[in-house]
């Protein structure tokens, strides 16, 4: 029996993550989300599903977000990937994380680095969301705990945070 | 009256801090089971049985084990026998024989998804494409899945050892005939016949409820190490390490000392994460390759083999007077256990009546195993199956004698002094506050004209529980608090619990570290469940604190030179006789000089919690073309006893009325003829996302549970109650259809639409 070996069929594939260049082994058949997770071991991004239906692996690819669960890893090649890990300037959170943090957007918080990430690609398109085009675009996030009242109020609240933030760099 | 605004009695209680654990979860630094990696560890997979009833014949793992990459593979024949023992779990009693079984299946397959052999390789993709290689020769049997239809005398029974179980009876005889009605509970109070005799209104109406998913976005996992000296080191995530530690201790049979259980970060659990379904089948698979070993299960595997809650059929009849007053009621209920016994008909049969003054009541209920997984805990276990009964009968009584449901709930409300039909007398509870909450909400008094559209208001009730817990807690020398507990962390208890030590000890919860940490370096606690953490764990916080403000009294009487018992601790600070005063920071610092640390311990067990009550009301607008229905508006009402972190409190409330609204519409595993689940994606199985509803508002009604040193009630579970029946009363004020089966999704809707209008 071939074909199940290690190793075998491998590929070289070079990303960007979170500004990053590297560089990662994998199958054909390996998505970026097992890859994120198990190759390159950031952890932060999480698998609910696996198919597409929940949210929790998302990722922003070239700055779209993407469900990684279904992106393979090869498909990635070349790409600028940015993670949950990269959100962070430093050690200072940024705003949809201080929203979400201080407005309690998460109680088990599986589904967080998710949300995070996809309320950021709103916000860098829409950076002054209704609340109605909030949940239109976070309905792909499924939370399980929340209710999605916090979540939806942390969102205008980043949005809120971040225009203040520009407007005091811009005086 | 919000928490925030009314005067404050707290420092910190009723604060609402930035959670401890909360940088780490929103940059992805917090470690969930799922992301434990160890050196040299394998992955496994798990092969699944794709009968709902079937004998196994014969299991060849020949092909399978030959395959490169592949390091061991387990069935049951690799577990140990466990014979008829039943076992207190922590959580109640536990056949093992049926706990084993269900774990890796024995001889039957009781449900498609059921465990049947498990493979451990060098990764995840030859695992699986291993496990496709296992061949097992099945004998299927027919399915049965109907809960009536499995009660007959001539159903075909899936357990031929189970015999009728009469609650409160000594066991059933082994000479009695095999059935699949495992329990059958009867509660009775007053006099049944008289009361309805004396009724002049009497409802009687059958509902149905599907079968539905807790549905926690993090799949359940495990990472397990079986050393060489027979030591067993489980990282899982959990709502009890220690449950987990003894249900795999006596799964292996191994003594329970040599298993350590450490919680990892858990991505949700509502009840489905208290009985193990993979450390043991990891620890044997570990044990086999002397390598740790990981198993992580798919969606598909989560929802046919773990969880879900009891499908049911209930029937409620209710007597009253003329002018409102409940004079009977009478409840028939059968829950699908599923595989094995365990639904939660007690609970269910409990809180069927539990809302009102019933003084003449019969609750009969039964258990009944079918082929589907066995069932699991569900946020308020049965309380709110019974109440989308009990809630509607009680809404249509309100129309037929033409009463505002407030009134009618207020004059028959549960209140201190009354019996529930399963014996017990209420102490101080808060469901009158919540109807007044709701009568005077804004919401309530705002009128809904529109065509189409419906209010509906709902109660409901839940017990909460006690159990045992322990903390320690350190003095740092520089003024900090370290402490430890054993209760996972699933929606900020680390925060409720370090406040409540806090708020004893007078510091800020900022110089208050708090720690959940694993089954070798804590006291025994119990599972986080049954709304209990915030409540139990939190005394133990307290005594803890207490405990620390004992040794400081006595240390500082040692520096000032005064009798201990001429000290005391106040507000932060001790207080000699001569007014002598320092403060926790300086005292602490102190120490190092003085004696050394001090370690306060707290252990709480309490048998019982006051219970918690809630009230909701919602509106809804129905599309008359499409069967669908949105929620407008929804308010919830609850009586949260006092509120440690309001916005927590909050979010739970928020939490349980969203997966009420989807037990209510949308969620339902949808079975073939065959005993398949067709839906197990969350694509078909339909949880609300944050487009489906609205904002949810709060009101937090405070009526302190004096069995607690400040007053809390658990707040976790009673928001799932209400929600399906006020929205099928909702319904009805929409459209003028009863809605009786669970979920009420636009096919359903579509068919009593089409029934009224033809
Ligand atoms: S894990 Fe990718 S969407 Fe669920
Ligand atoms: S916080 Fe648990 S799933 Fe969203």
């Amino acid at each position: 029996m071939t074909g199940w070996g290690v190793g075998m069929g491998k590929r070289i594939v070079q990303i960007t993550v979170n500004g990053d260049t590297t560089e990662f082994l994998c199958e054909p058949r390996q998505t970026l989300l097992e890859v994120l997770r198990n190759t390159l071991e950031l952890t932060g991004t999480k698998e609910g599903c696996s198919n597409g239906n929940c949210g929790a692996c998302t990722v922003l690819m070239n700055g779209l977000p993407v469900v990684s669960c279904l992106v393979l890893a090869v498909e990635a090649a070349g790409a600028e990937v940015r993670t949950i890990e990269g959100v962070a300037r430093g050690s200072h959170l940024d705003e949809v994380q201080s929203a979400f943090l201080e407005g309690a957007a998460l109680q088990c918080g599986i589904c967080t680095p998710g949300f995070i990430m996809q309320a950021e690609a709103l916000l860098a398109r829409n950076p002054q969301p209704t609340e109605e085009e909030i949940r239109f675009y976070l309905a792909g996030n499924l939370c399980r705990c929340t209710g999605y009242d916090k979540i939806v109020r942390a969102v205008q609240r980043a949005a809120q945070l971040r225009q203040a933030a520009q407007q005091n760099g811009r005086s | 009256m919000a928490p925030d605004v009314k005067q404050r009695k707290y420092q910190v209680i009723g604060t609402r801090p930035v959670r401890h654990d909360g940088v780490d979860k929103v940059t992805g630094r917090a470690k969930y089971g799922a992301d434990q990696r160890l050196a040299g560890m394998l992955e496994g997979a798990i092969l699944r049985s794709p009968h709902a009833h079937a004998r196994i014949r014969r299991i060849d793992t020949t092909q399978a084990q030959a395959m490169p990459g592949v390091r061991a593979i387990v069935t049951a024949a690799d577990f140990p026998e466990q014979g008829d023992r039943i076992v207190e779990l922590g959580e109640g009693m536990a056949n093992m024989r049926h706990l084993s079984a269900n774990v890796m299946a024995r001889e039957k397959v009781l449900y498609k998804g059921h465990a049947v052999a498990a493979v451990a390789a060098d990764n995840v993709h030859i695992a699986q494409a291993a496990a496709q290689r296992i061949h097992v020769e099945y004998e299927v049997l027919p399915a049965v899945t109907d809960v009536r239809a499995a009660m007959r005398e001539d159903s075909l029974i899936l357990n031929e050892e189970i015999r009728t179980q009469a609650f409160g009876s000594a066991p059933a005889s082994p000479d009695a005939k095999p059935t699949n009605i495992a329990k059958h509970f009867v509660f009775e109070l007053g006099d049944l016949a008289q009361g309805f005799g004396s009724a002049e209104v009497v409802i009687e109406r059958e509902f149905d409820t599907s079968t539905v998913h807790q549905g926690y976005i993090e799949p359940h996992n495990a990472t397990v190490s079986w050393n060489a000296d027979d030591r067993v080191t489980v990282w899982m995530s959990t709502q009890g390490s220690f449950t987990a530690r003894q249900q795999t201790a006596e799964l292996l049979q191994i003594p329970v000392s040599h298993v350590k259980v450490v919680p990892m970060e858990i991505g949700g659990g509502f009840g489905g994460k208290i009985s193990v379904y993979l450390p043991p089948v990891a620890a044997l698979l570990s044990k086999k390759t002397g390598r740790p070993v990981r198993l992580v299960m798919s969606r598909a595997d989560v929802f046919q083999g773990t969880g879900p809650t009891p499908g049911s059929h209930m029937r409620v009849k209710l007597g009253v007077k003329r002018d409102g007053t409940i004079v009977a009621g009478d409840a028939w209920i059968a829950f699908e256990a599923g595989a094995y016994t365990g639904s939660p008909i007690g609970p269910a049969c409990m809180c069927v009546f539990s809302c009102y003054n019933v003084p003449n009541a019969r609750v009969e209920g039964f258990d009944v195993c079918v082929n589907k997984p066995r069932t699991s805990a569900y946020r308020a276990p049965g309380s709110t199956h019974v109440a989308f009964a009990i809630e509607t009968v009680v809404d249509e009584i309100c129309s037929q004698i033409g009463m505002d449901p407030l009134t009618f709930r207020l004059k028959n409300a549960a209140r201190e002094g009354i019996r529930r039909v399963d014996g017990p007398v209420y102490g101080r509870v808060g469901l009158e506050e919540t109807l007044a909450a709701i009568q005077a909400s804004e919401h309530y008094r705002t009128p809904l004209p529109g065509k189409y559209q419906g209010r509906g208001v709902a109660s409901g009730f839940w017990f909460n529980v006690g159990l045992k817990s322990s903390v320690s807690a350190t003095v740092n020398f520089d003024g900090t608090v370290t402490l430890v507990e054993g209760s996972t962390d699933i929606g900020g208890t680390r925060t409720s619990i370090a406040m409540q030590l806090a708020e004893t000890l007078g510091i800020a919860v900022e110089d208050v570290t708090p720690t959940v940490v694993d089954t070798d370096s804590v006291g025994y606690t119990d599972v986080t469940g049954g709304s209990r953490v915030t409540f139990a764990t939190g005394i133990a916080a307290v005594e803890a604190a207490k405990d620390i403000q004992r040794q400081l009294v006595q240390r500082a009487a040692l520096l000032w030179n005064v009798d201990p018992s001429a000290v005391r601790y106040e507000a932060g600070s001790v207080w000699g006789p001569q007014q002598q005063c320092l403060r926790f920071k300086e005292l602490a610092a102190e120490l190092p000089t003085t004696g050394g640390p001090i370690i306060g311990r707290g252990t709480s067990s309490e048998a019982t919690q006051g219970g918690a009550f809630a009230t909701h009301c919602v509106d809804v607008e129905v599309d008359p073309d499409l069967a669908k229905v949105t929620i407008l508006r929804y308010t919830a009402a609850q009586d949260v006893g006092t509120a440690i972190h309001p916005s927590y409190v909050e979010g739970q409330l928020q939490g349980g009325v969203v997966q009420g609204i989807g037990w209510a519409l949308n969620e339902e595993y949808s079975y073939d003829d065959q005993g398949a689940m067709r839906n197990p994606t969350f694509l078909d199985y339909r949880m609300p996302t944050c487009y489906d509803v609205p904002m949810i508002d709060t009101i937090l009604v405070e009526v302190p549970d004096p069995q607690h040193p400040y007053g809390v009630r658990g707040v976790g579970e009673v928001p799932i109650c209400p929600p399906p029946a006020a929205i099928a009363n909702a319904i009805y004020q929409a459209v003028g259809v009863r809605m009786r089966h669970l979920p009420m999704s636009p096919p359903r809707l579509w068919a009593e639409l089409s029934k009224n209008s033809s």
